[in-house]
């Protein structure tokens, strides 16, 4: 795993501003080691959601657009539509992705639309405080869920890798964390794979990636990691829950 | 449209909508995005049966929302794109729209457009005249807006959308009604070359050039106050494209004001009332943003009764106040949807103002 500290060629000198411990860091690098494996950074787009990671412009060395708040998915429809040979992204928070912007993904998701989608769930809502999101655990306590979620009010952690496999137009769903060194390299290969998919004419890919959001889960870097794995992970399963094998139009 | 060389195609009966669909065809528009809403299914019925064949594609998405957010995607790589809808609709685009005027990028959006508020009906109306001429949407901006009031000018107004969207960077807006939508009459059908701009600026890869990024949002200090100067500025350049059709200003003793279907009405009662012997004006803005004030202003010193109509309870009236002389008596007439102006209804309210 020693390349993933070395900065990768698609990520630019910006030191990040993420809070300590927080995993948008690693998914970032991640990512940019995947586009420079794959030799794509001079022909990939990147569509930037809104939370905490809408300074991607700032981090990536490509060409970014920034979405409105959910729509990431239509954007980079758009995008795609009219730019074939491109390779697209989006990167989208679990607010932005599994809330304010679920017809859209699912709907991006149903059309196979051949771009690849990077979800960072945190559980929260980062960017705005800490508030609850579709992904919040049950019991879990938010700035908007100050007694913890209760699934007769507030309904029950959306499983988005899970619900996207079902969809036909989905050539790879997988869903990762950072949480051990295994777990890493799994990461970085569902995140390679899923943009292979892409190159390869596969069709929608996404790789859901559990995330650390220490400054509005209230606890320590340290203790945030152990969160992912005795919390997160037992409700949230890693793993690949689609890999398409041949192009669906065959 | 434009210099370039213009092939005529010939004389058809064309329904106002496809004309529309055919303007964005010859502007080399190959991306439409929409979502099906009445009085506008003729766009992307036409739409999908001819993209496709000319190697462009047709998307029907799964809502006004995903519809515009298409359409600024599709606009960041510099591809022109297209999407219509009418009243809803293009309420539910609007945060896309004023996305797309802060990121500076060109598209185009069609409002064939209905009667509101709420679900309304699918009678003509100028309601939508406040909408589609403040902006519409969150924050400082504007969108150039085009009010079409014939099936030639559905068309010819297309293909200039287009180009004016390139030259400003900025969403142009038609905003037509279910009567020019839905009309038939002869249609020139012209080949223009299709000519855009370089687009530096898009998304197409940072492929030998540094990278490109399209963007809104502007934290640092002092950089959205430069940043909606900026484009305050480009608003104030694209006066030098007003575009609007003026009759019998020299010796009018009375102007009327009027915009689309209603400004056709009008052209036909002033041809009655003059020729009773009542001298009266015509001016029909066709861009309502930017709204021909110089005009009005010029026509208004000599001139002191402006009578506005609209289908609506006042609207566009707001501007030609702005607009006019100190003095200067600005009469409305204004309906709410559910029926039609006729010649001869105007034609009375004409009279009536000039006594
Ligand atoms: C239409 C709209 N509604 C609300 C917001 C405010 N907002 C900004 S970011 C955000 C949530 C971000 O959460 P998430 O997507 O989970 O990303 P994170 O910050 O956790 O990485 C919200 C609600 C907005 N920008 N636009
Ligand atoms: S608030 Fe949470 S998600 Fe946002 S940067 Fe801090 S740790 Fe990361
Ligand atoms: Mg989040």
């Amino acid at each position: 795993m020693k390349k993933v500290f070395k900065r990768p060629e698609s990520l630019t000198e910006k030191p990040f501003h993420f809070c300590p411990g927080c995993h948008h860091g690693i998914a970032h690098r991640m990512v940019a080691e995947a586009i420079d494996h794959l030799g794509i950074k001079e022909r990939i787009i990147g569509v930037a959601s809104v939370g905490c990671s809408v300074f991607l412009y700032d981090y990536f060395d490509v060409d970014v657009i920034e979405a409105p708040h959910g729509r990431a998915a239509a954007v980079a429809t758009g995008v795609k539509r009219a730019r074939r040979d491109n390779v697209v992204f989006t990167y989208q928070g679990d607010g932005d992705l599994a809330s304010i912007g679920i017809a859209e993904v699912v709907h991006a998701a149903n059309r196979g639309e051949n771009i690849t989608i990077i979800f960072v769930n945190n559980s929260v809502y980062g960017m705005t405080g800490g508030q609850m999101a579709p992904t919040t655990l049950l019991g879990q306590k938010t700035t908007t869920s100050p007694y913890g979620r209760d699934f007769t009010q507030d309904g029950y952690p959306i499983r988005m890798a899970e619900m996207l496999a079902t969809l036909e137009g989905v050539s790879f769903s997988a869903r990762v964390a950072f949480n051990s060194p295994k777990n890493l390299l799994q990461a970085q290969k569902a995140i390679r794979k899923a943009f292979e998919m892409q190159l390869n004419r596969m069709g929608f890919s996404i790789v859901e990636i559990l995330s650390a959001c220490p400054t509005n889960w209230g606890l320590s870097p340290l203790e945030a990691k152990k969160r992912i794995e005795e919390e997160m992970i037992p409700y949230y399963p890693l793993g690949v829950f689609k890999e398409r094998e041949i192009p669906d139009y065959l | 449209m434009g210099k370039g060389r213009i092939e005529e195609k010939g004389l058809d009966l064309v329904k106002g909508n496809e004309a529309l669909a055919m303007g964005a065809i010859d502007a080399g528009c190959r991306l439409y995005f929409g979502y099906p809403i009445t009085p506008q299914n003729d766009i992307p019925e036409y739409l999908s049966k001819h993209l496709p064949l000319l190697g462009g594609e047709f998307i029907q998405a799964e809502s006004e929302i995903a519809s515009i957010n298409m359409v600024l995607g599709a606009a960041a790589t510099g591809t022109r794109a297209m999407t219509s809808s009418s009243g809803p609709g293009i309420s539910l685009m609007q945060e896309g729209i004023s996305y797309m005027a802060g990121s500076e990028l060109p598209g185009v959006i069609v409002n064939i457009s209905r009667s509101g508020p709420g679900l309304g009906g699918i009678a003509p109306s100028q309601g939508d005249y406040f909408q589609a001429t403040r902006g519409g949407g969150h924050g400082d901006y504007r969108v150039l807006v085009l009010a079409p009031s014939s099936v030639q000018e559905m068309y010819d107004l297309t293909i200039k959308a287009f180009e004016l969207a390139d030259k400003y960077r900025n969403p142009v807006m038609i905003l037509g009604d279910a009567i020019v939508g839905q009309m038939k009459e002869p249609l020139v059908r012209r080949t223009p070359e299709v000519r855009e701009p370089p687009k530096e600026w898009a998304l197409r890869g940072a492929k030998g050039r540094e990278k490109n990024v399209l963007k809104s949002l502007y934290l640092g200090e002092g950089e959205l106050t430069q940043h909606v100067w900026k484009l305050h500025q480009k608003y104030e350049r694209m006066k030098e494209d007003v575009l609007y059709e003026a009759i019998n200003l020299q010796d009018a003793r009375l102007v009327v004001v009027a915009f689309g279907s209603v400004g056709r009405v009008a052209r036909t009662a002033i041809e009655m009332v003059q020729k009773e012997g009542y001298p009266t004006g015509l001016i029909r803005p066709i861009t309502l943003f930017p709204f021909p004030e110089e005009v009005i202003w010029e026509t208004s010193k000599r001139v002191r009764d402006f009578l506005v109509i609209e289908l609506n309870t006042g609207q566009m009236v707001e501007d030609v106040k702005l607009s006019v002389a100190e003095g200067t008596r600005v009469h409305f007439y204004g309906k709410p949807p559910g029926s039609m102006l006729t010649p001869e209804e105007v034609a009375e309210v004409i009279l009536s103002n000039m006594k």
